[in-house]
């Protein structure tokens, strides 16, 4: 498993009948230290990630086993959103703050579609 | 199998029932020399590790998996043993 951080999210409307209605979301994977790291990929979620929110996601045949008994044609799947990261047992530092706030809330565009780049 | 070394926890509430009472741990691969291999990667406990161990770590989902007795779960990576010792033979390069 690994650390990643949800940054977006992708809409398929043409896509392979067991994907239907499932969720496919864009994550950046992420070091203990929640710095980015390597390039960015879609998963798959059984948990209801929102983005933002710090995740851990499952690599591989087993990304398709919370869809059971459905297999649809997965390889990575979300299966946790992270509360806490402990690092060394020093310091415990909320991954997922419950009142975060984004201090400078991007401008909404006026009938513009929102763009889903990363801040 | 990789050499590992434990180097926190993780704390999730919400996610796949399948993990639910076991520990999660960010483990940092080694190489022989003991420096960082790659980035960390959580791991799902089946030794009861903790947080500065030196623990032998499954990289394949059907070991992972029946080595902390959830089968068809989706678990890819897990802690199966503690490493006490490594011995090389003499003349192999770290």
């Amino acid at each position: 498993m690994y650390l990643g951080r949800v940054i977006g999210c992708v809409w398929a409307t043409v896509k392979s009948p067991l994907l239907e209605g499932m969720r496919l979301l864009v994550v950046q994977p992420l070091t203990p230290e929640l710095q980015n790291t390597g390039k960015r990929l879609i998963c798959t979620d059984c948990t209801g990630a929102g983005a933002g929110e710090i995740i851990y996601w499952v690599r591989g045949m087993e990304a398709r086993f919370p869809f059971m008994p459905a297999l649809p044609p997965c390889d990575t799947t979300i299966v946790g959103i992270v509360d806490s990261v402990d690092l060394n047992r020093r310091e415990r530092a909320p991954a997922n703050p419950p009142a975060a706030a984004p201090a400078n809330p991007p401008a909404a565009v006026p009938g513009g579609r929102r763009h889903a780049r990363k801040a | 199998m990789l050499i590992a070394r434990v180097v926190g926890e993780l704390v999730a509430t919400q996610k796949h029932p399948s993990h639910e009472g076991r520990k999660l741990l960010l483990v940092q691969p080694l190489n022989l020399d003991g420096s960082d291999r790659g980035d960390a990667v959580v791991a799902l406990d089946a030794v009861d590790a903790g947080v500065g161990d030196r623990v032998l770590l499954t990289t394949e989902g059907f070991s992972a998996m029946t080595s902390v007795g959830r089968r068809q779960s989706p678990i890819d990576m897990a802690v199966i043993g503690f490493i006490d010792q490594i011995e090389l033979l003499p003349d192999v390069l770290l």
